[in-house]
């Protein structure tokens, strides 16, 4: 069968080659590992790539669909624009559009969210007593999207929903 | 190529690479389009109350009501990478608490093969007009604009503001009637 093929081929390696091997995995990992981190630091976002987990955005947005994200804090936050924002004390982010802003002089702002699907405001998913968002609970920004690979998470999420 | 996981496994991984190729394709065929159209806006009717912001924090703010007309025609923007156009009119304007407020009013998602052509009259805003405080009350310059977020297939997502805007002067008095 195809497992014992390979190990054959390993044996056959001699320790030089087995070397080279384990160098070349290595580098493959270290590069997209690379790639990652540039990305980071490019965007100023902690995680560049999301993928969307909840319907609350649709029709624009579905489960599965992969947005590209920036977080360069001397962008303005104006209504209309999508932002990653993170409630104190919850570890799960959140991917809404922004329906009002209050902006003071020195650039003290304060914002509502809404989820293009769901029918009120995100003052419901806010703590206890918050009325409204402010810059430091930003974690990016929407800036792109791509559609055409959503199957991959949803073929995982059903799997992976097997498991339990 | 001479059993069927191998063919199966072929056949995979070209799919995958032509799905990558034609996502970057909608990406760089649609990524420096002009996606603003000409917008035409008009208000026909503003009242102005003073009540607590039930909405939120609850102290007592101007609560604004506008009655509007939009005319518009979006048909050029869309094309094979546009899935919808998530439209908002937003209300700007700025007090003397606040140096710029911006408060969306109403909100519509117009897909790819619904009528492109707006033409809307006598509108109730979807949204409370709240502000923070009491800014509204005969403040001159609350500006309307429509503006609409480019939803693609695959690409970015730009915001995009018609050009065409109308002000709307807000009254100097209250409305104690229960009208609207």
């Amino acid at each position: 069968m195809l497992s014992l093929d390979f190990l054959d081929d390993v044996r056959r390696m001699n320790k030089r080659q087995l070397y080279y091997q384990v160098l070349n995995f290595g580098m493959i990992v270290s590069s997209a590992l690379m790639i990652w981190k540039g990305l980071m630091v490019v965007t100023g976002s902690e995680s560049p790539i999301v993928v969307v987990l909840s319907g609350s955005m649709e029709p624009a947005f579905h489960r599965g669909d992969l947005l590209f994200l920036t977080n360069r804090i001397e962008d303005p936050i104006r209504v209309g624009e999508i932002v990653v924002f993170r409630i104190e004390g919850r570890e799960i982010p959140i991917v809404h559009r922004v329906l009002k802003i209050h902006e003071k002089q020195n650039g003290d702002i304060k914002f509502l969210t809404k989820g293009d699907n769901n029918a009120v405001d995100d003052r419901g998913l806010y703590k206890r007593g918050q009325h409204w968002l402010e810059k430091k609970d930003v974690v990016g920004r929407a800036r792109g999207m791509q559609s055409f690979f959503s199957w991959v998470y949803l073929c995982w999420s059903i799997e992976s929903s097997f498991l339990y | 190529m001479n059993t069927v996981l191998s063919r199966a496994n072929s056949l995979f991984a070209f799919s995958l690479s032509v799905m990558a190729a034609l996502t970057f394709g909608c990406f760089i065929t649609t990524v420096f389009k002009e996606r603003s159209v000409p917008v035409s806006i008009a208000v026909s009717r503003v009242t102005l109350k003073n009540l607590e912001d039930f909405t939120g924090p609850r102290e007592r703010s101007d609560l604004g009501f506008v009655t509007f007309d939009i005319t518009a025609d979006l048909q050029s923007i869309f094309d094979w990478n546009v899935k919808q156009l998530f439209l908002y009119l937003s209300a700007e304007y700025s007090t003397k608490n606040n140096a710029l407020n911006q408060v969306v009013l109403w909100d519509k998602v117009m897909l790819r093969g619904d009528n492109p052509k707006l033409f809307l009259k006598d509108m109730k805003s979807k949204y409370f007009f709240f502000d923070d405080g009491n800014g509204l009350k005969g403040n001159r310059n609350v500006t309307l604009t429509l503006s609409w977020n480019v939803v693609p297939n695959a690409g970015i997502l730009p915001l995009v503001t018609g050009s065409g805007h109308v002000s709307v002067p807000f009254p100097d008095t209250y409305e104690t009637t229960k009208s609207y």
